[in-house]
């Protein structure tokens, strides 16, 4: 595996929410030692089928077998995944400070320039969040790393795919889409 | 069925749900866990066989061997933590060999689940890497709906094993019983419509082919496509090879079969799979041992790939013409768009070419040493003979399974059980007492070396009980002959523990009551192999062979197949 080759690619999956899934998942990209950068996990237009955003860095060989791989997993409808180009999507970021670095500093002035809000404020601490791409809310992170980061932590990608597949028009290819828009059996 | 039974327990719902699936005899070992499931077991001895194996790997490969003779979901039964934890190998086994099993175990109570009760393993944990499918069990209710879907998943599209792992709350607990087959699993999707389109781009390829070769691989027998495989081969004068686990999907003794590919395949096929213009696998997935080398694995030819499972296209060969399908379906539609070729008498006679020079420095001085000790390959070559290549014939893993499929020329299909993928050592004597359960009208021999019979000899406690007439043939080198000829060939000599010292076997088979004979002089080798064949009870057979005998042809680990070693 040539590192030039790498990409970063972002992974759909729409599974039952059985339990040990997510488990399976991540062992399709244990066995292959290929690491996982973010991992988001949500219930998606459809009842009862969950849907998984994982990024990963790696060749496009390589993420073509790891998606085969993961739609051979019974539990899993099916799986796509995307280029940087292919998708929009957005990650966000919580910052914790203490709230009296507000006074007589500019870290209002950050917030709103960079596009963030006040979440949560009280004697002691203040929330600040920030939604983004990860270069954005790492700038934020860097502009306010000088009046003390008590706390941060950033969420895994939520991506939607800009045209196509998509789980419906995946649903109609294969005729299962009366199946899919009863409720499970089980 | 789907009248409703009143009142029925977990465990009793365990047994009738078995009986829905056509279950006759599962293979198992009791234990804390388990035992509501033991006792319906007990109460239902007349209705369903229950096979008590020494060590629950046993059960697993024994309903393994029911498996693949049969195209028939095996069964195995075990209790929670050691019972489960023992199944593994097995399983891991099935998965990689596509074969379809349901494993059934205990667990501790649901209120004890994540305590560390006695007895407790993350079962649905460990065994979630190598299982098809995996259920756990905390409610009574769930029982029957979970064991159809086992069924239904472990043998439909792509085989393989599955897990059912019931809590013992669930075995007691009581509910109204009702059974429903499963066809439908809205997240699965085993069938596959094959594309005429895809079709027609193959048989496009293969009618223009100047120096086609086939390669037929386990999904042949698992798609029972053997008779389509034939048409269309002797349609269109295709020479056909198989890979160890496509063994006994094409008649051997026909004209255009031409032998193994592989690591210890036969030398045309493994140099021609670099000179042929089209080469055409049919249920077969292109593994490491098959295709050497791979950037110098049949980069000249057109690759035609008939395959069930989406994911093997690609995976390790480009395919140039991909057919995804069931091979059975896919080869009807192919049929009539092939064109009868008048042979390919230049392409024959380059495979005949090398196939006498494989038999004059390999095969005659094999299977026809005029001295010396008696060579395994001689053994098998004079079961063959004696059997006509009917037998079913279970390997355990090592120089004696690779001198089998070289050697022992299968003429009846499904007829080949083996541990290919894997590689599991001790499998041969579990899976020939499933085989032979499975089919007592057939004579099954398991052809076993001394190192890979210590890994599960207890399972001769099996046939004792249930005087099951597996014939054991042990191929005895006192080395772990694989490994040892590896050290020889790629490590100096060196022997690190290669070396193995054996209990007499012929004493050990006496001690479980079992007929025995060893030999080491070539002239009693035919009266031997026909005293084991003759008796109607179990037989093992000893065979002292010679010591640092190696098998040739063999691409050595990394090689390309074009660089195949005659000596």
């Amino acid at each position: 595996m040539s590192a030039d080759n790498i990409e970063r690619f972002t992974i759909s999956v729409y599974a039952e929410n059985h339990i040990g899934l997510a488990g399976r998942l991540m062992q399709i990209f244990t066995r292959r030692k290929i690491n996982i950068d973010s991992l988001t996990t949500s219930e998606s237009e459809i009842e009862g089928i969950y849907r998984f955003t994982i990024v990963i860095h790696v060749t496009e060989d390589q993420v073509v077998k790891v998606v085969n791989q993961i739609k051979k997993i019974v539990d899993v409808m099916t799986a796509f995944f995307f280029s940087e180009d292919e998708i929009v999507y957005q990650e966000i970021a919580l910052y914790k400070i203490k709230s009296s670095t507000l006074l007589g500093s500019n870290v209002e002035m950050v917030v709103r320039k960079n596009a963030a809000r006040i979440l949560y404020v009280d004697q002691e601490f203040t929330v600040i969040e920030k939604t983004g791409h990860k270069e954005e809310t790492q700038e934020l992170f860097d502009k306010l790393k000088p009046f003390g980061i008590l706390e941060f932590v950033r969420s895994g990608r939520v991506a939607i795919a800009r045209p196509m597949p998509n789980l419906h028009s995946w649903l109609e290819e294969v005729g299962l889409t009366d199946k899919f828009l009863v409720n499970p059996k089980k | 069925m789907e009248k409703t039974i009143k009142k029925v327990t977990g465990a009793e719902a365990v047994v009738l749900s078995l009986l829905e699936e056509g279950v006759e005899k599962v293979f198992g070992y009791p234990g804390g866990a388990i035992m509501p499931v033991y006792d319906e077991f007990y109460k239902y001895r007349d209705r369903i066989k229950h096979i008590l194996v020494r060590h629950e790997q046993g059960a697993t490969h024994a309903a393994q061997g029911e498996a693949r003779v049969k195209n028939k979901t095996g069964v195995a039964i075990a209790t929670s933590g050691p019972g489960a934890t023992n199944l593994i190998t097995g399983i891991a086994d099935a998965q990689i060999d596509s074969t379809p099993m349901v494993c059934i175990t205990g667990q501790v109570p649901s209120h004890l689940l994540g305590t560390d009760a006695f007895q407790e393993t993350d079962i649905i944990g460990i065994s979630s890497p190598v299982v098809k499918w995996s259920f756990q069990v905390t409610k009574a209710e769930e029982i029957p709906w979970a064991i159809a879907k086992a069924f239904y998943i472990a043998n439909s599209g792509r085989p393989g094993p599955v897990l059912i792992d019931i809590t013992k709350d669930a075995q007691f607990s009581e509910f109204d019983f009702e059974y429903k087959k499963c066809d439908f699993v809205r997240s699965y999707n085993p069938t596959v419509e094959v594309s005429l389109d895809q079709v027609k781009d193959a048989a496009q390829a293969i009618n223009s082919a100047k120096k086609p070769m086939m390669i037929v691989g386990h999904g042949v027998l698992l798609g029972d496509a053997q008779k389509e495989v034939l048409k269309v081969v002797e349609k269109a004068k295709i020479p056909v090879v198989n890979t160890w686990l496509g063994a006994s999907a094409f008649p051997t003794q026909h004209e255009l079969f031409k032998g193994m590919v592989g690591m210890h395949g036969s030398y045309a096929p493994n140099l021609l799979t670099n000179e042929c213009d089209v080469l055409i696998a049919v249920g077969m997935r292109f593994d490491d041992r098959v295709t050497g080398d791979l950037s110098r694995y049949a980069s000249q030819a057109k690759v035609v790939h008939f395959e069930l499972d989406f994911s093997e296209i690609n995976k390790n060969v480009k395919a140039d013409y991909p057919v995804l399908g069931n091979c059975k379906e896919s080869l009807i539609a192919l049929d009539p768009m092939i064109i009868e070729s008048d042979g390919r008498d230049e392409w024959f006679s380059r495979w005949d070419e090398l196939e006498q020079k494989e038999d004059e420095i390999v095969v005659q001085p094999d299977v026809n040493p005029a001295e010396g000790s008696i060579r395994m390959a001689e053994v098998v070559r004079r079961l063959s003979e004696i059997t006509e290549g009917q037998a079913i014939i279970v390997t355990d893993v090592g120089q004696h399974q690779m001198i089998t499929a070289r050697y022992y020329q299968f003429m009846d299909t499904n007829t080949n059980v083996t541990s290919g993928g894997l590689g599991t050592m001790g499998f041969g004597l579990p899976a020939a007492i499933g085989a032979k359960v499975a089919r007592p009208e057939k004579e099954v021999v398991a052809i076993i070396g001394d190192g890979g019979f210590q890994m599960t000899l207890q399972e001769l406690g099996v046939i004792m009980q249930e005087k099951i007439p597996v014939k054991i043939l042990i191929l005895n080198n006192e080395f772990l002959g694989m490994v040892r000829q590896w050290q020889q060939l790629f490590f100096d000599k060196r022997y690190a523990e290669t070396v193995i010292e054996s209990p007499s076997f012929v004493k050990l088979a006496d001690a479980y009551g079992i007929k025995g004979k060893s030999i080491s002089e070539r002239g009693d080798l035919m009266g031997a192999l026909t005293e084991m064949l003759d008796s109607k009870e179990s037989f093992l057979l000893e065979v002292m062979v010679e010591k640092e005998g190696n098998v040739f042809p063999m691409v050595p680990a990394g090689a390309s197949v074009a660089e195949c070693r005659l000596k």
